[in-house]
């Protein structure tokens, strides 16, 4: 049971909603503050993904998730407005941290709204609790790791921006997964076999170690780090601080020549 | 409850009738390509096969691919525009392209990805089956069948049920080349001398009953060297058009040259026999078709009429303001139909280019306000939306504006075609695409799409002399090529003047090499002399048409003295005076020219 508890991504709507009402679980709602006063699921607590970022180091990490009434036993689920992308970002912050039950609503919070589902503006009374800190550098990729593993044979680097900025410059090595590849219209990840398949196809499987990257603060590759951890592939990392990072580090740089692929675009 | 169970359903009156795909093909297709990869396929064999389930090479790469979606007729219904929406998102670069045979591609497709397309595809009742490769290409339709007022009657069945039986036929699995077939609504509206069999519907009177039938043209093409279409016999009753289309692909299947990949399109064929010699093959194997076939083969044309029905308006714009532009748009853009009260509007894309959100969007438009409740693929890398009624034209033109296809110039000058140049296709020379896109803000700009004077005449750009642009046929043509100076080189296009593709179908004729970055200003003299030049009720047309025969009286008599008119823009400035010329569009490296394997002939 514990084993299928620490694979499972997403948390589907009738499962979250029996959660809510057992008070099993706490919700974070990593929208803007503002949309998360006009209205959110019922219980959630807020955490902008923006706040987040500001200083994400475990320090004060530990602190947020502490004011949040999560300790190292709480399941979480975490729910955003992107597709999932921006609430995988804090979803893996609270994984690196060392919390093992963490998951991701399986839809968006319009979404959500849409159905008719409940939702109020009340933020809820949270009483402190102390989680620990057991660090996953596991799961964590920096440029310097990077740098000096992404040509070994058994590494994928994945990169999961738009084919067009792909195409107009990566990071060597790396192959394209636009992170829309990953979703179904109504699910922020495609149905588990639909998944395995669409990775099969691209050689993403086995035992090979997977980096995530793109654009720049690793929203994006957070929803592709758990695309990926859904159909259980063993060895995942986050590229967090991810291309812009290693752009600004004036590392190497691959471009696709000779063709001028922007101007099939009709943005 | 679960999120599933709300999918929005479509009712059954909004579907197609024919459902093209088939669901194990895009299995295969991941598996084959798994094989190739392992090196268990080779090259050849391999490349064949990805043409065959069509999915074309991409320029300078073995990584991608270009997955090229048949549209039979041009039919396409919202729930698959939505798919293609999707697709287009996750496994293309998040637009689509409206191709000029009633196509729509995917570019820089990773070849792996390729099998989901046509998994997504089979769940909507589409295929790229033979869309490329030695087969029967997609059958096209003139947009205005079934709404022409000059018609005799609607074509539509008839395409639909030629591209059903040909479509995974064992007898056009590997053809000596591709092999394509027009159907039109009216002489004025299609092309069918340009192709390999064209098709009018016309009709005669026997003895009191009316007899439907066709004008069959076979034999013509595009292409680095073209040839206009020739007509088989007076009349082709419906009965005959099977056996007639059998009996021809029967003849190129067994006589076409399989060996000299430049020359083996079916014209070369009728060229080198002559056009007698070839008709009377034709009639003589049909008749054996005929005689052999006639029990177990016939075309399933339905001819049930579709259902037209005015969506109920959910919002009523009445009393609301139309905005700005309608008028220019409702001239340039839409055509009276032969149902009294209704309309057809084409919406005009820049080389055909449309986002997957605008896609999106026309999914619902279409719903929201055609009659028909689908949209039809045009011939100009546009779309055409018929049976939209009178009354709902403003309201139409501003949900089009909000979405940003409400672009006027349509069905003008204003809407150049440029093929996929260096974009996309390894054989290109010149970023034709992006041409054809900055000719068409220019004219738009100065306005020139609500000149009476010019709106029969066309604008076409190929990126090479390879002629998918379709540049032989446009009043003003381009090919592109490089130039060169010393040992810098620049963008260069061969222009041709005088092409056209109705009754009196004819090539353009050569005219003068026009470096890329003086094209626009090219284009702009020419229309200067006309105005200087032109006759009280003339049209540009009309005006390069004498000239291009020697019938023009005002000074520009001949191409030679277009030519000359035109030198001075010709004369390549130093790379120190105009560093720019030696760019081409959508490029800021110098220009030079660079190709991969072509898989035309494949
Ligand atoms: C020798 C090689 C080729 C020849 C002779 C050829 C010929 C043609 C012709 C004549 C057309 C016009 C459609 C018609 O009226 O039949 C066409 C369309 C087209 N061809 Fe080719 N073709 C060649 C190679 C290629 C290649 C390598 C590509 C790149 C993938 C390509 C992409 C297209 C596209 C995209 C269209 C549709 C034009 C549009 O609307 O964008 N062709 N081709
Ligand atoms: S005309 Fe030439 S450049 Fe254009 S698509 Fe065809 S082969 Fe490519």
């Amino acid at each position: 049971m514990s084993q299928e508890k620490t694979i499972k991504t997403t948390t589907d709507i009738d499962s979250l909603r029996s959660e809510i009402r057992d008070k099993s679980v706490r919700v974070i709602d990593v929208r803007r503050e503002e949309d998360y006063k006009q209205s959110h699921i019922p219980t959630a607590v807020n955490l902008p993904l923006a706040n987040l970022l500001s200083d994400d180091s475990p320090e004060r990490v530990l602190k947020l998730v502490n004011a949040m009434g999560i300790d190292d036993e709480t399941p979480v689920v975490v729910y955003d407005d992107t597709f999932g992308a921006l609430a995988s970002r804090v979803a893996w912050t609270l994984e690196y941290l060392g919390h093992s039950d963490v998951s991701l609503l399986e839809t968006t919070f319009s979404k959500w709204k849409s159905l008719g589902l409940e939702n109020d503006d009340k933020t809820p009374e949270i009483q402190s609790k102390e989680h620990s800190i057991h660090l996953k550098p596991e799961i964590l990729a920096t440029s310097d790791y990077l740098e000096t593993s992404k040509d070994k044979p058994d590494v994928i680097l994945i990169d999961n921006r738009e084919r067009l900025n792909y195409l107009e410059q990566h990071i060597p090595g790396a192959i394209s997964l636009p992170y829309r590849t990953l979703a179904t219209q109504d699910k922020i990840l495609r149905p588990k076999d639909d998944m395995k398949r669409l990775l099969d196809n691209r050689g993403i499987s086995g035992n090979s170690e997977i980096i995530t990257y793109c654009g720049s603060v690793g929203t994006l590759s957070g929803l592709a780090y758990y695309a990926l951890k859904s159909v259980g592939l063993p060895n995942v990392k986050l590229y967090v601080r991810s291309f812009k990072e290693w752009k600004g580090l004036e590392k190497p740089i691959a471009k696709q020549q000779d063709a001028n692929y922007w101007d099939l675009s009709a943005e | 409850m679960t999120v599933s169970d709300l999918k929005q359903s479509y009712p059954d009156s909004s579907k197609p009738k024919i459902n093209w795909a088939r669901i194990e093909e895009a299995e295969d297709f991941a598996n084959t390509v798994k094989l190739f990869r392992q090196g268990k396929y080779d090259e050849d064999s391999f490349r064949r096969y990805r043409l065959q389930h069509g999915a074309y090479g991409t320029r300078m790469t073995n990584d991608y691919a270009m997955v090229r979606i048949k549209l039979p007729a041009g039919e396409i219904y919202p729930y698959q525009l939505e798919k293609i929406s999707q697709l287009s998102e996750q496994f293309s670069i998040g637009s689509a392209h409206f191709s000029t045979r009633e196509n729509i591609q995917l570019h820089w497709v990773i070849l792996e990805d390729v099998s989901e397309i046509l998994r997504g595809l089979a769940e909507v009742g589409l295929t790229s089956r033979e869309a490329c490769g030695n087969s029967v290409r997609n059958v096209m339709c003139s947009p205005l069948s079934g709404v022409c007022s000059d018609e005799e009657f609607d074509s539509t069945p008839y395409a639909l049920a030629t591209a059903r039986f040909f479509l995974r036929n064992p007898l056009s699995q590997s053809l000596p080349r591709k092999f394509k077939f027009n159907f039109t609504c009216c002489e004025k509206h299609g092309m069918v001398r340009m192709v390999d069999v064209g098709l009018i519907p016309q009709t005669r009177d026997l003895d009191g009953t009316i007899q439907k039938g066709f004008k069959i043209f076979l034999g013509g093409g595009l292409g680095n060297k073209s040839f206009v279409g020739h007509q088989l016999e007076e009349f082709t009753p419906e009965e005959d058009l099977l056996y007639t289309s059998i009996a021809v692909i029967r003849i190129f299947d067994r006589l076409g040259d399989r060996k000299n990949m430049a020359r083996n399109r079916m014209r070369y064929l009728v060229n080198d026999m002559g056009w007698e010699k070839f008709q009377n093959l034709v009639l003589k194997e049909r008749a054996i078709v005929r005689a052999t076939q006639s029990v177990v083969t016939h075309l399933e044309v339905d001819n049930t009429p579709s259902i037209i029905k005015r969506p109920i308006r959910i919002s009523d714009e009445s009393g609301s303001s139309i905005p700005d532009g309608y008028a220019r748009w409702l001239k340039t853009n839409t055509i009276k139909q032969k149902q009294s009260e209704y309309y057809s509007v084409f919406i005009t894309l820049e080389a055909g280019d449309i986002t997957s959100n605008q896609i999106t969007a026309l999914a619902e438009i279409i719903q929201e306000f055609s009659s028909e409740g689908h949209a039809r693929a045009g011939f100009v890398q546009n779309i055409a939306l018929r049976y939209v009624h009178e009354d709902d034209l403003p309201s139409l033109y501003s949900k089009l504006l909000t979405v940003g296809l409400a672009k006027s110039g349509a069905l003008t000058m204003a809407a150049p075609i440029g093929c996929s140049g260096t974009t996309s296709c390894n054989l290109a020379l010149t970023n034709s695409h992006r041409l054809a896109k900055e000719i068409q803000r220019k004219f738009l700009e100065l306005k020139l799409d609500q000149d009476d004077d010019l709106r029969d005449s066309s604008i076409k750009i190929s990126g090479c002399p390879n002629a998918c642009g379709q540049h032989g046929i446009a009043t003003i043509g381009f090919f592109g090529g490089g130039g060169r100076v010393g040992k810098e080189m620049y963008p260069n296009y061969q222009m041709s003047l005088g092409g056209r593709s109705d009754e009196e179908t004819t090539l353009g004729a050569t005219c003068h090499r026009i470096p890329a970055k003086r094209v626009i200003p090219v284009i702009l003299k020419i229309i200067e002399l006309f105005k200087q030049n032109k006759k009280s009720d003339d049209t540009l047309k009309d005006w390069i048409h004498r000239i291009v025969n020697g019938k023009e009286e005002s000074y520009i008599k001949s191409i030679l003295d277009m030519r000359k008119a035109l030198d001075s823009f010709t004369i390549p400035p130093t790379k120190e005076e105009d560093p720019d010329f030696y760019t081409d569009y959508g490029s800021d490296s110098s220009y030079h020219t660079k190709t991969g394997k072509g898989e035309c002939a494949a």
